[in-house]
């Protein structure tokens, strides 16, 4: 017995749904960043769940799946400096009340 | 049948961190249950034969992106240690778009026909790390999209000191 694919794809749904969760309803804007986070990961374990089930001869599914770690960290060391900076003038994080370029 | 109860224990541990994670009221166990989270799926890519990625992840997920955060939000603090209420007002419409999203997507996987597939064998004279670092360097193959990611790294590697950076 081995475990099918639907499995991984069912986890990797219910991952990205708890992520998204995380991204709309969270106030906090680096618990936004954790959210997005958890997205990020849930759409790897597809990535690499496919490769390894429909093409594992060919490497290409792991190639993406490091081009998306090498992009995720770009996104969150940009996202946290944005957050820092932001932070230092107007003294919160909370993503409602950063409306400066509110019209 | 090992397999399969390694796979469900590692997946409620990771999904109930992901819940942990995003309903939290203090952020400081927020980014820890990230990390346990993040480390669930670790063990998926031991168990999907991808062993270098499992390493990467730990190392750059949980070592480096994490870690990050947790510096985010000591740095943050006034509101990391407030435990007030974390989550918005319309927190269940979220929920809301987020159980469709989940009802929706499962649907319509189901309805795939490649869905209940089962692995096929690894050929035992493959070697997937070897494959995948010679992929990452050879010229017909993907070292251009690599060295790209090392120029987007590194862009946003200066962008963000020039973000944060404070002048004194």
């Amino acid at each position: 017995m081995t475990i099918p694919l639907s499995w991984y794809l069912i986890f990797a749904a219910a991952l990205f749904s708890v992520g998204m969760f995380g991204v709309l309803a969270r106030k906090n804007a680096i618990a936004i960043l954790m959210g997005i986070e958890l997205m990020l990961n849930a759409v790897n374990v597809n990535l690499v769940a496919f490769w390894r089930y429909r093409s594992p001869e060919n490497i290409t599914g792991q190639v993406f799946a490091v081009m998306v770690f090498a992009v995720a960290a770009a996104e969150v060391a940009v996202g946290l400096a944005l957050i820092i900076s932001v932070y230092r003038r107007h003294k919160t994080v909370v993503a409602d009340e950063i409306n400066l370029m509110k019209w | 049948m090992a397999l399969q109860i390694i796979f469900i224990l590692v997946a409620a541990v990771t999904l109930g961190a992901a819940l942990m994670t995003v309903t939290s009221r203090n952020l400081v166990h927020s980014a820890l249950w990230l990390i346990m989270s993040l480390f669930g799926v670790a063990v998926l890519y031991v168990l999907l034969n991808a062993s270098f990625l499992a390493v990467a992840q730990v190392v750059i997920y949980i070592g480096a992106i994490a870690i990050l955060i947790i510096f985010g939000v000591m740095m943050t603090r006034r509101l990391a240690i407030d435990t007030s209420r974390q989550i918005n007002s319309t927190w269940w419409l979220a929920a809301l778009l987020s159980l469709v999203f989940l009802g929706g997507l499962s649907w319509m996987l189901s309805n795939w026909d490649g869905f209940w597939i089962e692995a096929p064998v690894m050929a035992v004279n493959i070697d997937p790390v070897k494959q995948l670092g010679a992929a990452l360097v050879a010229p017909n193959l993907y070292v251009l999209p690599f060295e790209l990611a090392s120029v987007l790294l590194l862009a946003a590697l200066i962008g963000s000191i020039i973000i944060a950076y404070e002048k004194r």
